[in-house]
């Protein structure tokens, strides 16, 4: 259960003695981004989430992390418990109100949920079961090394004492040195790497779990806002006499947007009654608009603009060896050259945006679905004029999150909507429409990629030129564009003589950011396309050819980004290889059938996918997916399986189904009508295969992803000989 | 405005509101009944699904109107303490993840497996179809209708449930 509070100790105290608050042993974690960013403010900032153990032996995990449906809810207590030597059940998860002074970066995202809590979590479970010992081993007048841990008691030959006992003067010991405090070894592990069900499953099955749209308060008003159709235009004037007039309408006003920083786009307010009440009013409201610089703007303009950009050499970001001479030098059979196109995509999450803000003079209240809580509350205060302390951010469960609640424009919206309604609490949503047309989309990009293998099927050169609509350059314009678009091409896991890299933007209105595997989930498409066509071109087996294109013992660091952690060739091998047994790869399909392999190393993650398809009279059936990943140590491999199986499904519904045109700078596609997505009938049998580890465990939300459109072109190819270059897929593409 | 006056969960229930209102918005904004979910608006999702007299109905595009006179359950009436075989099964599969569309799948389900006792997967598939899911659990959903189909009929052993490390 889910629950809000803060923890009862106040900073001067915990700054003290870091143990405290009377009746409970309280430990924090480190937050090791600030402390690495500013050791000053490190020393006031020393903890980013805690651990409470009351008198009744209760131990409560305060977590800055959002439960988005990733299952964090039971795997972080899972971490806990294994160090502290408690039941994981009995840990309860109170969701932290936002304080980036006592919590850092509350974000949730980049499939770090995990990756990120599993060193702090594991210390601080083991510094309280340090702690614990030494108060019970002192009680008794024994060495603490004869003492264990089990179910929330100290135990010593045959006597025992409950947590509850010892809290009082376990809080009074010194807090061990964090970096230096024992861990278990992997080895020892009695809970984590075991299924556990997920905490959050029950109230999701009976309409009791609270997403953000179903937060009630006494005399909530409803609001929807009517925002200009086309992206970066804004309201010349408006009417709102007919809306206004319809019974259960409150008020209508103006709200302005916020370009900097949050990109909301401002329109007209309708507050009401009931949502359906807003929803009628908004359609009586007459706007003119003045549709601003990219009221011209469509996928075909901007088709055009991407292949006059890669028919021209583009900045060179990467460069070894001289790829052009090597291609100029190879005879016409051995060269390959493809364009590789994606579309525009929406999140589509199921519950739309919305957010609850309760504005009183004094201070605000904000219910949000967010996966950056500690950015509402900086918007929020921003645009109400409160301090970032007189903001209050519940974060909600959210129904799916993608990437798409990261953002902060709703939480500003609905913040600029309650400053007017002050004293009055006021929910604003969106309407499906309105997410599905003023979303933040995975950027459209179009890839070029050209090479040649040498008559020993060495891939002798890999050029990949590429021009996207760069998150980087929207949202930033401080980083090089490029620095958002590239992924896993810095980090080329396959060995290849000669090898150049060139990128450059284009110009576009339309609205881009972190969409599921964000860049990777282009990048991966592109490069286990090409690498089939390699495959092919040298006449090798797909899988075989990866495998031996890895070589042995490799590491690839990324040569712009020195800190990022290397790419290991050999635990790509180890996930193609569990996949392709697993999926009996080699094995003899029936006619019209085909078979795909696709690998990706995204967020310190591997991934491998086989595909198998039918592909009959211009349709496309995938039977099979057979996954395999290697994440470090899976803590809830349970809650590992179905990450997997919904980034493939995800992966399928971009790849098979769904796209955001743009026409007259608008998006084309508006509601699920227009934007299908896989369906029951249309999903394929997935498996899921985890290669055991006693490493760290890096991140699942994500990689699972990258690979899942390039197997399925692949395996396409293979049953019909058809490249699929450009997706989603079309049926005239496969006749 | 009209008096309106229907069952809903076994509770006689009176709304005042404009008839034309999808009885998705009465139930989530006059009732506070939050379980059932606004997904699309247009009957493409499914999220909104409850029966209306016993018949699967998208509650966003019924008109509160229609519903007068008749009895309504929701999710949040399915069942007393998450007994519905189907509620059993869902844990059992570990089917929700961001859990937002599973009230509409669950309830699309419950209609089905009235109309059909023995289903196949592919009159699972065919069932539920229509019904969205973002987070892709539709392999779980299919396994854990047919779990509850084969409980409802008394069936022997359900297999494992899918999180066997411990229970909750």
């Amino acid at each position: 259960m889910t629950t809000t509070s803060k923890p009862q100790v106040s900073r001067r105290t915990l700054l003290k003695s870091a143990v405290t608050a009377g009746a409970a042993l309280v430990v924090g974690f480190e937050v090791p981004q600030i402390a690495k960013a500013d050791p000053a403010k490190a020393a006031v900032n020393p903890f980013r989430a805690w651990v409470r153990i009351d008198r009744a032996g209760q131990v409560t995990l305060i977590s800055a992390r959002s439960e988005m449906g990733q299952g964090i809810s039971s795997a972080l207590p899972m971490i806990l418990a294994e160090e502290l030597g408690v039941d994981w059940k009995d840990v309860r998860v109170e969701q932290a109100l936002t304080d980036p002074t006592l919590y850092g970066d509350q974000g949730t995202g980049g499939s770090g949920s995990v990756a990120g809590s599993w060193t702090p979590l594991r210390q601080a479970g083991a510094a309280a079961r340090v702690m614990l010992i030494g108060a019970a081993a002192e009680r008794w007048k024994v060495s603490p090394a004869d003492c264990t841990v089990r179910n929330g008691y100290v135990h010593h030959q045959s006597d025992k004492i409950a947590y509850g006992d010892l809290v009082e003067s376990a809080s009074k010991r010194p807090i061990p040195d964090l970096a230096t405090v024992p861990l278990k070894s992997p080895r020892d592990f009695q809970i984590v790497g075991k299924p556990m069900p997920r905490k959050d499953i029950p109230l999701k099955t009976d309409g009791s779990a609270q997403f953000g749209i179903d937060v009630r308060l006494p005399g909530m008003l409803y609001a929807v806002v009517e925002r200009c159709p086309v992206f970066g235009g804004k309201v010349k004037s408006f009417d709102a006499t007919k809306a206004k007039a319809l019974p259960g309408v409150r008020d209508v006003f103006e709200i302005p947007a916020v370009p900097e920083g949050v990109h909301s786009w401002g329109g007209v307010a309708v507050v009401a009654n009931t949502t359906w009440i807003a929803m009628q009013a908004r359609k009586q409201l007459r706007i003119d608009w003045d549709y601003g610089p990219h009221a011209t703007e469509s996928s075909e303009s901007l088709r055009r603009q991407f292949r006059r950009i890669v028919d021209s050499p583009c900045k060179v970001v990467f460069n070894t060896g001289d790829a052009d001479a090597a291609i100029s030098g190879s005879p016409a059979e051995k060269k390959v050259e493809a364009d590789y196109e994606l579309p525009f995509q929406a999140h589509a999450t199921m519950e739309p945006m919305n957010c609850t803000v309760h504005v009183k003079p004094d201070g605000a209240e904000v219910w949000a679905p967010a996966q950056g809580p500690d950015w509402v509350n900086g918007v929020v205060a921003q645009a109400t004029g409160l301090t970032p302390d007189k903001v209050k951010v519940h974060t909600t469960y959210m129904g799916g999150g993608f990437g798409r609640r990261y953002q902060a424009d709703f939480a500003v919206e609905a913040a600029q909507i309650g400053k007017k309604m002050t004293g009055t609490p006021v929910q604003l949503v969106w309407s499906r429409e309105d997410d599905m047309t003023h979303d933040f989309y995975r950027p459209a990009s179009y890839h070029r990629v050209s090479g040649a293998i040498d008559s020993q099927g060495n891939i002798l050169a890999w050029k990949h030129r590429s021009t996207s609509t760069s998150i980087a350059d929207w949202w930033d314009r401080k980083s090089p564009p490029e620095s958002s678009e590239l992924g896993c091409t810095l980090q080329m896991p396959y060995i290849a003589k000669n090898y150049k890299l060139e990128y450059l933007p284009a110009q576009s209105g339309v609205p881009r950011a972190w969409w599921r595997s964000v860049e990777a989930s282009s990048i991966g498409f592109v490069m286990e396309s090409y690498m089939d066509e390699l495959a092919h071109a040298a006449g090798a087996d797909p899988y075989e050819f990866r495998i031996a294109k890895l070589g042995d013992g490799r590491k690839i660091g990324n040569p712009l980004n020195p800190k990022d952690t290397a790419l290991e060739a050999d635990r790509m091998k180890g996930v193609l290889k569990l996949a392709a047994s697993k999926a009996g790869w080699g094995s003899p399909l029936a006619a019209g059938q085909g078979r795909g392999i696709a690998c990706h190393f995204s967020f310190n993650s591997y991934a491998a996918n086989v595909a198998e398809v039918t592909v009959s009279q211009g349709a496309v059936k995938v039977n099979r997916i057979v996954s395999a990943v290697d994440i470090g140590i899976a803590v809830n491999p349970e809650g590992v399986r179905a990450q997997v199986e919904s980034a493939i499904v995800y992966g399928l519904t971009a790849a098979l189904k769904s796209q955001i045109t743009i026409q007259d700078g608008r998006a084309v596609e508006s509601n699920f009508n227009k934007f299908p997505t896989l369906a029951m009938n249309e999903t394929p049998r997935l498996e899921v295969y985890i290669v055991p580890s006693e490493v760290a465990p890096t991140g699942i939300g994500e990689p699972g992803l990258p690979p899942v459109a390039p197997a399925v072109m692949n395996a396409i190819f293979a049953a019909t000989g058809k490249r699929i270059r450009r997706l989603p897929v079309i049926p005239s593409d496969l006749v | 405005m009209p008096e309106i006056t229907f069952l809903v969960n076994g509770k006689s229930t009176v709304v005042e509101v404009s008839g034309d209102t999808p009885l998705l918005w009465v139930l989530r904004d006059t009732l506070n009944l939050t379980g059932t979910k606004y997904g699309c608006g247009i009957a493409q999702c499914g999220a909104c699904t409850v029966h209306i007299d016993g018949q699967v109905q998208r509650s966003c595009v019924y008109p509160v109107s229609a519903v007068a006179g008749k009895n309504v359950t929701t999710i949040e009436g399915l069942s007393e303490n998450r007994t519905h075989p189907l509620q059993e099964a869902w844990i059992a599969e570990q089917v929700p993840q961001c859990g937002y569309c599973q009230s509409g799948q669950i309830m699309t389900a419950a209609g089905f497996l009235k109309s059909n006792q023995h289903p196949t997967p592919d009159d699972v598939d065919k069932a539920m179809s229509n019904n969205i899911c973002r987070c892709g659990t539709a392999q779980r959903i299919r396994a854990a209708i047919l779990r509850a189909a084969a409980a409802m009929n008394g069936a022997p052993g359900q297999g494992q449930s899918k999180a066997t490390g411990g229970e909750l």
